[in-house]
């Protein structure tokens, strides 16, 4: 192994993002203090070269913002993010402002509006995010052609007719559509559902990343294509060594190629390990009742669920001690109180709950 | 199945006229029956005519649709032939339906809690009073907090859409409810919560429930049998442990082979090299229908025979040591089903 295969893609250490809910000019009279929707909450994990991770958890628990601070779509109140070793995102609003000042040229010297800019249009060519859903997330106007060919053309990469006819052409075939030149001059709504996520994966390898940022690219498709897109997931992480951070709230999906499992709860990643583990012998609770909903497609086996009652609480307003204790089936007193640290329960097996053994 | 059936349908063929003048052939020869309390899956991918056959019994179609052919019993008569004015006595009162896609099935301008009571007002059963308490009762049996009757439904959240959803379908106290993909923009957690919450619902009020979905999971978790569908057609049909463990027809192999099973993945060991089964191709367009069977174009196991006839329902019970359970295959032997 050489250096470079040694650093991991990606690094996240105590990543926070607060969102500060808006206040009424009364309580901001009566300074009352400012409320924050605490999205994510102190959450750390590396992802090495070629690495699957599945972030796992319930609407609202933080797993697309995440995504959305990686690539710089958010800026993170604190905490670092090193893609490659490199620190990216704390410079990400000067580098909007930098973005900005093409136009407006208001913001900062030169010097500091180019640096931060270079700086996340890098990030953005080694990380692509793969968006949900396939029907909204291309442009109706755009032939598939100039759909895939856009990030060439944002990045000023493979800049001569010829080389960037040759680039959509392998990328689209390698996401499954072939012959590709049947597919350049077609629009989106002429293909179905599982071709449009085609497509919409063809866009993101297109500029060789690093790192796909899934977010639940399967969930508006039919079970039967869902199996196809996920086996060209796989392929692709398989074939070009591409690491992908998985966005889910179904176990299923996930189970069959996740190198790794992090399930979320109400921005805290309460569980992390290697898949196997962390699906064979689960120790939080919120994992388990998880796993026990998981429909099992086989009358047989129903089993006793655990369901948990209600939803999700608001991130404004995070319980004291252990954030799932009202929900968990098997809080005790001291749930209460005191917030659990985690507890490895075999290597690189961690759980955030104080009966984790 | 010795009762007598709820709802039997009655090789129910529907077209729709497209707008450059083809006619899509979206139901042909669709036959099944619900009985009493019973639990029934549609299952299928999308655009195999699920919802068109609720929306057929309901009598929903849009103008561009036409039931050319079959019966809808109801009791015994048949609801084709009722006159638009009866057909409006019987929805609600007698079977009702949770719309696809809760998220926007509500009016936006109007309290969940008169959206839910709205149906009870307008088939006269009750003054407004008794509505209104009827309303309370309802929202209680569902899951909502009484307080949150005069809310709006941007107020609420997807899982507590869904449940005034099912509400208002209880309104008028049916006996067949109908459940359009009920928990498919669901997270998986709220999915069961209200899995659960029609299972007690049926329970208590002895309902029987008609579940289309694309998730064999959802339908294994809660129907006692299943219909299959592929392009506009019943592929199988047969109790849910039939279906789900001797499957006849290819196409249901295929679809239970796709579906990533949780258990079957952890054994294998995660991340290791297998990759799901998956069904090349996609469903036949309904205005260019093959001439034989309609699977044959992406079927692994296809002879000579199925591109040139199509495949009619074969009563595989023999096979599968049950009764009621067909198949509609040509490597399936037995008698023809006697619909």
């Amino acid at each position: 192994m050489n250096q470079k295969n040694a650093t991991p893609v990606l690094e996240v250490t105590k990543l926070v993002k607060y969102f500060p809910v808006r206040q009424s000019i009364p309580d901001s009279l009566r300074r009352k203090p400012l409320v924050n929707v605490k999205a994510v909450d102190n959450v750390s994990f590396s992802l090495a070269r070629g690495e699957v991770m599945a972030l796992v958890g319930e609407s609202g628990c933080g797993k697309t913002t995440i995504a959305r601070t990686l690539i710089g779509l958010e800026e993170q109140t604190s905490g670092e993010i090193r893609f490659d070793g490199k620190i990216v995102g704390a410079q990400t609003r000067r580098a909007r402002a930098g973005v900005l000042s093409m136009d407006t040229a208001t913001v900062g010297t030169r010097e500091q509006q180019i640096l931060p800019h270079m700086t996340i249009k890098r990030l953005r060519q080694q990380a692509q995010m793969i968006f949900q859903d396939p029907y909204e997330s291309l442009n109706p106007r755009s032939t598939i052609f100039e759909v895939v060919a856009e990030p060439l053309v944002v990045h000023g990469i493979a800049r001569g007719r010829g080389e960037r006819v040759a680039r959509v052409k392998t990328a689209l075939e390698e996401a499954g559509l072939r012959p590709a030149e049947d597919f350049f001059l077609r629009y989106p709504h002429e293909l179905s559902g599982g071709q449009r996520q085609r497509v919409v994966i063809a866009g993101a390898m297109v500029l060789e990343p690093e790192l796909l940022l899934a977010d639940e690219p399967v969930s508006m498709l039919d079970v039967s294509i869902r199996a196809e897109i996920l086996n060209l997931l796989n392929d692709l992480r398989k074939r070009r060594g591409v690491s992908i951070l998985f966005i889910t709230h179904d176990l299923s999906t996930v189970a069959y190629f996740a190198d790794k499992i992090a399930v979320m709860y109400l921005g805290r990643m309460v569980e992390v390990g290697v898949t196997k583990d962390v699906l064979k012998n689960p120790q939080h609770p919120y994992t388990r009742a998880l796993l026990s909903v998981v429909p099992v497609p086989n009358p047989r086996l129903r089993r006793e669920r655990v369901i948990l009652q209600g939803e999700t609480p608001n991130a404004a307003n995070i319980p004291s001690g252990c954030r799932f204790h009202p929900r968990c089936p098997v809080a005790i007193e001291r749930c209460k109180q005191e917030d659990p640290r985690y507890v490895e329960i075999s290597p690189g097996h961690l759980a955030a709950c104080l009966l984790a053994k | 199945m010795t009762e007598t059936p709820l709802l039997s349908i009655r090789h129910l063929d529907v077209n729709f006229i497209m707008p450059d003048g083809q006619t899509a052939r979206a139901l042909e020869d669709v036959s099944f029956d619900v009985s009493p309390g019973q639990t029934i899956g549609l299952v299928g991918e999308s655009g195999c005519g699920k919802t068109t056959t609720l929306m057929s019994i309901m009598r929903l179609l849009p103008s561009n649709g036409r039931i050319t052919g079959g019966q809808v019993f109801y009791n015994g008569l048949d609801m084709l032939t009722f006159s638009e004015r009866q057909m409006r006595d019987y929805r609600w009162k007698e079977m009702s339906i949770i719309f696809q896609g809760a998220m926007n099935a509500l009016n936006p301008v109007m309290k969940v809690g008169d959206q839910v009571g709205e149906a009870i007002l307008l088939h006269n059963l009750m003054d407004q009073s008794q509505a209104n308490r009827r309303v309370d009762e309802l929202l209680e049996l569902v899951g909502i907090p009484k307080s949150r009757r005069d809310q709006y439904p941007h107020q609420y959240s997807g899982g507590m859409r869904q449940r005034a959803m099912i509400a208002m379908a209880l309104a008028c106290a049916p006996s067949l409810l109908f459940a359009d993909e009920p928990t498919t923009a669901l997270d998986v957690m709220i999915q069961a919560q209200v899995l659960e919450l029609l299972k007690e619902i049926q329970q208590k009020l002895g309902l029987a429930i008609v579940l289309v979905t694309h998730d064999l999971g959802v339908v294994a978790e809660v129907c006692d049998s299943v219909v299959v569908m592929y392009g506009g057609k019943v592929a199988e049909y047969g109790n849910a442990d039939q279906i789900y463990n001797q499957p006849q027809h290819p196409y249901t192999q295929r679809l239970l082979e796709s579906f990533p099973d949780l258990n079957r993945t952890v054994d294998q060991g995660a991340g290791s090299d297998q990759t799901l089964a998956s069904i090349p191709g996609t469903p036949p367009r309904l205005t260019e229908l093959p001439a034989g069977c309609r699977f044959e174009p992406r079927c692994h196991l296809r002879i000579e025979r199925c591109s040139q006839e199509a495949p009619k329902l074969i009563d595989v019970s023999a096979i599968t040591a049950g009764k009621g359970h067909f198949a509609a295959c040509h490597l399936c032997q037995g008698p023809e089903a006697a619909f």
